[in-house]
């Protein structure tokens, strides 16, 4: 498919420090924010942008339709083409890749894709209400929607499956509260401990208050340009080698019990005995990945990716997800965990930022804030934007950025390159 | 016509809930009501009422699912109810501590995913009579109706089988 279309490059973003709430801001003046710190960071004028894509999830936390559109008039940016892009928690990831796909097809050369959320209209269990509403509502939903619950049976089935312990867990979000204490944009950066992690609120067993991500007010935007407008607007632009996007079903309980899709370093006997995905995995991460390595030419992950920004709303979910992105076999998350392999200094950086955990998850700003992360750090810009470069991952070339959405029913995965 | 540069527009005596002055921010009320058609799924939600559960089964490859679906994922074929059995295991469980609001007085409460014997696919629902501790993968479960019917999938849940 690449073949035929254009290079993508983005050449810059900018984020707004999610927060629990922010009632100074509308979500308006919020992506506003983020629009202009990445216009004035390459002194791009309003009238290079030939379009935009919306990144938002939920009409129901503002109670506001085509909140998009309001976006793109306070942005000054009617009566240019747009559209709004909704997938869940994938919903950035989606929006970002749409990008792409307005500049690969020759229809833009230029597009700003903003992303945003407000969930601080509702209070936090009225927010898990709306949320869990992105899951089937005759059966799944009536039972008691709770996506920490849906998350925590997934969690108990892969510590079933493979061994995976709470401690593994805890060490995820021990090294993203770490990560995040370097990152001027994150929300809740601290050094914790397995006993503190353990000790928090238990949400829904195995889950803790610290094993999971909160629910913020944010924006973020990227903007994207075609090969020839990039490096004429910056030197140094970073290039979006390849995207990947894999669905699953709506329902948990739909999920069937085959065989593992494998990626080009696996073989069908590392997984003779697995029935897959089950609730233990992510078909549509696996999915994703598959489609991103091949247009990317990734044949091993581990060794040809420098860094990655997944989505850990979980930690289980990061765990779960190092997997279905080849870094490790099935079954072997806990462990890789454990040794140190995604820690900043370690095999590969994942969540060098602090991820969802520590920096919070405003659904629509999500995914675009973890390209605008990833982007200074393949532009080797990590110090200029956090004003501290401990977070830059030395010789970072190549990373990938991953969203997701549902119990894993739409994932992204974006190869992202430095040029 | 009248012109009436007096006019003046009818005022009420209920207010607005003003939470803060600086940002100015107020109460926005929003409820309603939705008619909601099970459509193809209704017959899983009338057999409730007569205790049983019904599964679909897949009339081309036969797939079966625990969790009714009118058209098969695998084949795209048109499915049928067949009896799913009243005995199942434990393939995954939770316990809920917090939960979204219209849940939050049933905390905490149990999540079970349910596997049944022959059938390819899982059924997700409340076990109650067992506690967090009390629970584990394979742990054999069997299913009681609520009497009162709700038209919902919580008028089926789920208690431990005990010792047979
Ligand atoms: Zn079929």
């Amino acid at each position: 498919m690449k073949d035929k279309s254009k290079n993508v490059y983005m050449v810059s973003g900018g984020v707004t420090k999610f927060a629990k709430a922010t009632p100074e801001m509308d979500f308006r003046l919020r992506v506003k924010k983020a629009f202009d710190y990445a216009m004035d960071d390459i002194n791009m004028p309003l009238s290079e942008i030939d379009g935009s894509v919306a990144s938002y999830f939920s009409d129901h936390f503002q109670r506001q339709l085509m909140a998009g559109i309001m976006v793109q008039d306070y942005l000054g940016l009617t009566p240019k083409p747009s559209k709004r892009i909704e997938g869940g928690g994938a919903t950035g990831g989606l929006a970002f890749q749409t990008g792409y796909e307005e500049i690969a097809s020759g229809r833009m050369d230029t597009c700003a894709v903003f992303g945003f959320e407000s969930m601080s209209h509702v209070n936090t269990w009225k927010g898990n209400e709306f949320i869990a509403l992105a899951s089937d509502t005759n059966f799944d939903y009536p039972v008691g929607g709770f996506y920490t619950g849906y998350y925590a049976m997934m969690a108990v089935r892969h510590m079933h499956e493979f061994g995976t312990t709470v401690e593994q867990l805890a060490k995820v979000s021990i090294k993203n509260h770490k990560n995040a204490k370097h990152n001027p944009y994150s929300q809740s950066p601290m050094d914790l401990t397995v006993d503190m992690v353990r000790n928090s609120p238990m949400v829904s067993y195995p889950l803790t208050r610290l094993d999971v991500c909160t629910m913020s007010d944010g924006a973020a935007v990227a903007i994207l340009a075609s090969e020839e407008k990039a490096f004429e607007l910056t030197d140094h632009p970073v290039l979006i080698k390849s995207i990947g996007t894999g669905t699953d079903t709506m329902r948990l309980s739909d999920r069937p019990f085959g065989k593992v899709p494998l990626l080009p370093n696996e073989k069908e006997s590392d997984y003779r005995d697995l029935k897959y995905p089950g609730i233990h995995s992510f078909r549509a991460g696996r999915t994703a990945a598959i489609e991103a390595y091949k247009g990317a030419g990734i044949t091993d992950p581990l060794e040809e990716l420098d860094v990655i920004e997944l989505h850990d709303a979980y930690t289980s979910s990061e765990i779960q997800t190092y997997e279905d992105l080849g870094l490790c076999k099935y079954g072997e998350g806990g462990k890789f965990i454990e040794e140190g392999k995604s820690e900043l200094n370690g095999k590969v950086a994942v969540n060098p930022s602090g991820g969802l955990l520590a920096c919070g998850h405003p659904v629509g700003a999500t995914g675009i804030m973890q390209s605008v992360f990833m982007f200074w750090q393949l532009q080797h810009t990590i110090s200029k934007h956090f004003k501290d470069d401990y977070l830059q991952v030395n010789n970072a070339k190549r990373g990938l950025i991953h969203s997701h959405a549902g119990t894993g029913t739409y994932v992204t995965a974006t190869v992202m390159e430095a040029v | 016509m009248t012109i009436d540069p007096n006019a003046k527009m009818p005022e009420t005596q209920n207010g607005t809930e003003v939470y803060n002055t600086d940002p100015l921010t107020v109460k926005s009320h929003y409820e309603i009501d939705y008619i909601h058609s099970y459509a193809q799924d209704s017959e899983f939600f009338r057999a409730l009422g007569k205790k049983k559960l019904m599964g679909s089964r897949c009339k081309k490859c036969g797939y079966k699912y625990a969790t009714p679906r009118g058209h098969c994922m695998m084949c795209g074929a048109e499915t049928e109810w067949f009896e799913l059995p009243n005995e199942g295991k434990v393939h995954s469980f939770t316990t809920c501590y917090f939960g979204s609001e219209e849940f939050l007085p049933e905390t905490p409460f149990n999540l079970v995913m349910v596997e049944f014997e022959g059938v390819d696919s899982l059924f997700m629902s409340r076990l109650i009579g067992a506690s967090q501790e009390d629970i584990y993968v394979g742990m054999k479960v069997k299913a009681k109706f609520k009497r009162i019917q709700k038209f919902s999938p919580t008028d089926v849940y789920f208690v431990p089988a005990g010792d047979k």
